[in-house]
């Protein structure tokens, strides 16, 4: 026992590392090579999130917000992957935004991987636009709520809105009925909720996916400021599972494509390290009371 | 006038923005200000430049040490300006076949695409999955069940992350239905909807009311460090 609280006092952190390599790497290559997900129960936020959305009729537009970048992409692109699919699927009329400087490019492929492969059908500028990035912040927010057209006055490609069908009858932010942002900070989520949600009276709803760290300082908003929540790749899990379990196929022998199942296939590699987080808690107060036992011990 | 400008600008603006909130009337005043506002917040990105290059050409001057590592950010921060600034690789927009330079700077087949996709996403993507590393690290090394306090937010800790995967599960999933609530991925749900949002809304109503009395110094002008020291 002595021999194993020595070992445990001087682990190099290496070590760690490497255990933290293996827990993920692991579940990785198992998903990867067999193809299969753990199961999902989707929690209230989640579900509320999807019962906002279905409950919109076809041709309905609503705002997105893509408030990240690259960095937070393994937690919320998978949330925007499934977000998009549903709106696309229900022929909601999509208006992107961004309000983060690499926002435009996480579109673009988003609308690339779901609307032009799964969904040719819809027409850009009529269907779906993307409206690119403002700087601002929270004053691009405040500006919306007054006149959406100062805010965005051209699209990503250069075309002045009032040229584009999709935004047919929008003068304010108030106008889209359902406000969906996928936040991984400032400006994000919370400054949506205080100067748009708050502002507009109860006009407009707005669903959120976010980020783990934001998750917590988001709850208290929920259910009434935040009519959903996604948090962490956790919600984007239970999201999607409720996703494709609606839109499959009916040849229920048909392969959800693995770009549907990111989130899912996430949760593998989550579970390693969660495991890995409490053993190495475990282990580190194992030798911080046995340090703390042989020092008492010493002293008397 | 140094300060007394500055200090100023940020007195009406901020009580135009205020009172357009309360009063109708003055709505499109703060909808002016809001537009001033988005202009100056696209100038900060050139300040910004700016700054980032007199940062790190002092350093390399000075040959402080890591002066290498300024001279590459120099180096790919030039590199992403002119390719980006000059739409090198894109190609001609369909909408706008007439016009040059009409295609999108990140077009597909652009270099400043290019540099999005292959060198952007893979090192901030990187620095993030590092934090795993070294969460785990002062998870060994920082958390101790020192006092009552400590054990409590052990136990919350092991909840959450055992609820928020599928070991919450396979640990409680046994449990009858009539002590569905205890099941972790449950209970995890319980102590994030009650006891954070109820610990959250105490620190949100507080700092509320300090950004509140904060913002009414600045607006009075007696509070004015958010000038600097006008060195």
């Amino acid at each position: 026992m002595s021999k194993f609280i020595t070992i445990l006092e001087g682990l190099d952190r290496r070590w760690i590392f490497l255990a933290m390599a293996i827990s993920v790497a692991g579940p990785i290559l198992f998903i990867g090579i067999t193809g299969k997900t753990l199961p999902e129960t989707p929690t209230p936020t989640a579900r509320a999130v999807y019962r906002e959305i279905e409950a919109l009729s076809p041709g309905t537009p609503v705002l997105i917000s893509f408030d990240f970048d690259p960095a937070s992409g393994g937690e919320l692109t998978p949330m925007a992957t499934s977000l998009v699919h549903q709106c696309a699927a229900r022929g909601l009329r999509m208006v992107f935004i961004a309000l983060w400087p690499l926002g435009p490019q996480l579109i673009d492929e988003t609308i690339k991987r779901v609307i032009l492969a799964d969904y040719p059908n819809l027409k850009e500028g009529v269907d779906y636009v993307n409206l690119g990035f403002q700087s601002g912040n929270e004053a691009v927010m405040k500006v919306m709520l007054t006149d959406f057209a100062k805010a965005f006055p051209i699209t990503k490609n250069g075309v002045a809105v009032g040229d584009v069908v999709a935004l047919k009858g929008i003068e304010r932010v108030d106008n889209f009925p359902l406000l969906i942002t996928i936040s991984a900070g400032y400006p994000g989520a919370k400054e949506w909720i205080q100067y748009v949600i708050s502002s507009s009276g109860g006009k407009i709803k707005m669903v959120t996916g976010c980020t783990g760290v934001q998750t917590p300082g988001l709850y208290p908003y929920y259910p009434v400021q935040l009519s959903g929540l996604l948090g962490a790749i956790k919600g984007a899990a239970e999201y999607e599972s409720l996703v494709n379990s609606s839109l499959a196929p009916k040849d229920t022998s048909a392969a959800v494509p693995a770009k549907y199942l990111e989130a899912q296939r996430r949760m593998g590699p989550q579970l390693g390290a969660h495991l890995l987080m409490i053993a190495l808690i475990i282990l580190g107060n194992i030798s911080f009371f046995a340090q703390r036992n042989s020092k008492v011990r010493a002293t008397s | 006038m140094k300060r007394l400008v500055p200090m100023w600008i940020a007195i009406i603006a901020g009580f135009v923005m205020l009172l357009s909130t309360f009063f109708p009337i003055t709505e499109s005043l703060g909808e002016t200000v809001g537009e001033i506002f988005n202009v100056v917040a696209a100038i900060a990105f050139v300040l910004g430049a700016g700054s980032l290059a007199k940062v790190n050409l002092a350093k390399i001057s000075r040959r402080d040490q890591g002066w290498g590592y300024a001279a590459i950010t120099l180096i790919c921060f030039a590199i992403t300006l002119v390719v980006g600034l000059g739409k090198i690789g894109v190609p001609q927009s369909t909408q706008f076949p007439l016009l040059g330079w009409s295609g999108e700077k990140d077009a597909e087949g652009s270099i400043f695409g290019w540099i999005y996709e292959f060198a952007l996403v893979p090192i901030t993507s990187t620095m993030f999955a590092l934090l795993a590393f070294y969460v785990a690290s002062a998870a060994f090394r920082a958390f101790r069940a020192k006092n009552l306090e400590a054990i409590l937010l052990l136990s919350t800790a092991f909840i959450v992350l055992l609820g928020r995967t599928f070991a919450g599960v396979v640990l409680t999933g046994w449990l009858p239905d009539w002590a569905s609530g205890l099941r972790l991925e449950n209970f995890s749900v319980y102590i994030m909807q009650v006891f954070n949002t109820a610990g959250n809304r105490a620190i949100i109503i507080g700092i509320a009311l300090g950004v509140t009395a904060t913002s009414l110094r600045i607006l009075l002008g007696v509070d004015r460090s958010w000038m600097g020291s006008g060195d």
